[in-house]
């Protein structure tokens, strides 16, 4: 758990970047720092391993007050993920990955074992281990950066838009991916980002942060969209709210209807509006309309492959979207192992939103009153 | 030819003595130079009185520092101690400076990430600030090298002898011969030592050359 206790940053020249900030990243969760460019940030980032000393105020590591520790072992023990990647330009991929297990006084060979591990763990070609971090691509070298803050297996890990430099596609991948490895890992995490769909995807709690580096708000993704403290929160989080907090509103259970199917490759035995097309395993492939294909068997070709597909056991938000996106305005949704189970309309899944119960809003403290509650054991 | 062809040992011994007068003050300047460069950039504050007062040196005139040197060294005057400590000097006037820009052009990120992984002290220069600055740090050495093959000549007016002599020699005796041939040899040997600056630098930075080969 990393707490800040009313910490302020006041630098030299008199610019306040963080206002007496206080803040609590629980062990285990991903705390994401959001807000507009100069808001802080990064210096909250920083000020929690000492790469910059706050002017009032402590932050402590699981009730270890930092400024009494000393700083290159601090450091040591908390990974850091610098904004693009900032790799060292002379070391190998492999070399850069070891860098903290050396600086622990790992020997080599366990050191590259473990860089070699790390590779493969954030889904690089092992054979990128001997090239230099300028014969990458952007989103390599983030995965690289990522891979250098796991090395030593620290429990603590800070963030600096580390998807930042990135084309969406590749974002929305390296996300995912994240989300899988923390899944796995467990650390406790505080990430900095100033795409508010980020923070809402990644975080298990989102602290927004208005210019001047005061909190305007901390709260869990579904209460932060359902209930924002103030203007601008509301206005930080967009227009859309409504609609994406849907994504984190489990789906209940939705009124399926069986839906008339036609193997690909085979002859579909009516040709009335549209008809959902399955592979052997009815795994949905897309829509047909048979009176196009005049009675032919269907092919490959012949899909209509706009519907999104969503999962018995997922959000609202995607059946939504599959109602929405399918051409037959029937959305598909699936088993756990992707095999069809049914079909929705929007108006079915309107009502069921109608029915889901609402984050509650907690009148007494409306900036911390949606954070994630820390264990009792640890408060 | 002829004059070289009878010669050419003597031609050879200068031209090492040249070599250790001219190399030796090189690789002692360039370990001199490296704490003051680094407190240049270590002490913000500090780098303008270094770098100008390391660069006042160069603008002794060579043929004094030569004659100082046994009043302050207490050495004999026909001494190469001499030549090499002046040598020294000029070498530190050259290379503080580009040792300290060298430190400071290391990219921030660079920097910041260092700080982050918990370098520090030694190990954060050697490990990471000296090797990126090999590239900048080389192109100083390669002026410093140059510049101290040419000043060396002089020392051939306070006694010590190298390549130089060929040319005061030649001079004085009009035999064109051996003032060609000191002329030459001078520059083959600044050309020998350029590259090996060159080729040492490029086998300390193979990270250059592997960014440049990028398909
Ligand atoms: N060393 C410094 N000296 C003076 N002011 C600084 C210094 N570092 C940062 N600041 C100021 O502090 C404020 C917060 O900076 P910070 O880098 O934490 O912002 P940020 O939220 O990370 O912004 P961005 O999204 O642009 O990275 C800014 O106004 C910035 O100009
Ligand atoms: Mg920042």
């Amino acid at each position: 758990m990393i707490r800040f206790d009313g910490v302020t940053k006041q630098f030299p020249d008199g610019t306040v970047a963080v206002d007496d900030l206080s803040l609590t990243a629980p062990t285990g969760k991903i705390t994401v720092l959001v807000g507009p460019s100069g808001c802080g940030k990064t210096t909250s980032l920083r000020m929690v391993n000492r790469m910059i000393e706050p002017t009032r105020g402590s932050i402590s590591l699981d009730g270890q007050d930092t400024g009494r520790m000393d700083q290159a072992e601090l450091r040591r023990g908390i990974g850091y993920v610098i904004q693009h990647a900032g790799l060292f330009p002379h070391r190998t991929v492999l070399d850069n990955i070891g860098t903290v297990p050396r600086l622990l006084g790992w020997d080599r060979t366990k050191t590259r074992d473990r860089s070699r591990e790390l590779l493969e763990r954030v889904g690089l070609d092992p054979h990128l281990g001997d090239r230099y971090p300028a014969q990458l691509s952007g989103g390599q070298q983030q995965r690289v950066g990522v891979a250098r803050a796991l090395a030593a297996d620290p429990p603590v890990m800070l963030m600096d838009e580390p998807f930042s430099a990135v084309d969406p596609i590749v974002r929305d991948q390296l996300q995912d991916e994240f989300l899988r490895l923390q899944d796995e890992l467990g650390k406790t995490i505080v990430f900095v980002t100033h795409d508010i769909d980020e923070a809402i995807k990644l975080g298990d709690q989102v602290a927004v942060l208005r210019v001047g580096g005061v909190l305007a708000q901390v709260a869990e993704p579904s209460y932060l969209l359902a209930h924002p403290a103030d203007d601008f929160v509301a206005d930080f989080v967009g227009r859309d709210r409504g609609y994406r907090a849907l994504q984190f509103q489990a789906t209940p259970r939705l009124p399926l209807r069986s839906e008339r199917t036609v193997v690909l490759g085979e002859r579909p035995d009516s040709d009335a509006g549209w008809l959902l097309v399955v592979d052997d395993d009815r795994h949905p492939l897309g829509w047909v309309e048979p009176r196009r294909i005049g009675g032919r068997a269907v092919e490959d070709a012949d899909l209509h492959r706009g519907g999104t597909v969503a999962r018995a056991d997922g959000t609202l938000r995607g059946a939504l979207d599959a109602a929405l996106s399918s051409p037959a305005r029937r959305g598909v949704v699936v088993d756990d192992s992707g095999a069809l189970v049914g079909t929705v309309l929007a108006h079915e899944v309107l009502s069921a939103i109608e029915d889901t119960d609402r984050p509650e809003r907690d009148e007494d403290d409306p900036v911390h009153g949606g954070a994630v509650a820390v264990a009792a054991d640890e408060a | 030819m002829d004059w070289l062809a009878a010669n050419w040992r003597t031609v050879l011994d200068l031209g090492l003595s040249h070599l250790y007068l001219a190399g030796v003050p090189l690789l002692v300047g360039l370990a001199l130079s490296l704490p003051l460069g680094w407190a240049a950039k270590r002490w913000r504050g500090s780098y303008p009185a270094v770098v100008t007062s390391t660069g006042l040196l160069y603008t002794i005139p060579s043929l004094a520092l030569f004659v100082i040197m046994p009043l302050v060294l207490g050495t004999k005057i026909l001494d190469p101690v001499n030549v090499v400590v002046a040598m020294t000097i000029y070498t530190v006037a050259l290379l503080a400076r580009t040792v300290a820009d060298g430190l400071l052009s290391v990219p921030d990120h660079v920097e910041q990430a260092a700080t982050a992984m918990g370098y520090r002290g030694l190990r954060r220069l050697f490990g990471v600030e000296l090797p990126l600055a090999v590239p900048v740090i080389a192109a100083g050495l390669r002026v410093a090298a140059v510049s101290n093959v040419s000043i060396v000549s002089i020392a051939s007016v306070v006694g010590v002898s190298q390549l130089g002599n060929l040319l005061v020699d030649g001079y004085r005796r009009i035999i064109w011969g051996e003032l060609l041939t000191g002329i030459v040899a001078t520059m083959l040997l600044a050309l020998v030592l350029d590259l090996v600056i060159v080729a040492v630098s490029r086998g300390l930075t193979p990270w250059r050359a592997a960014a440049g080969a990028r398909s």
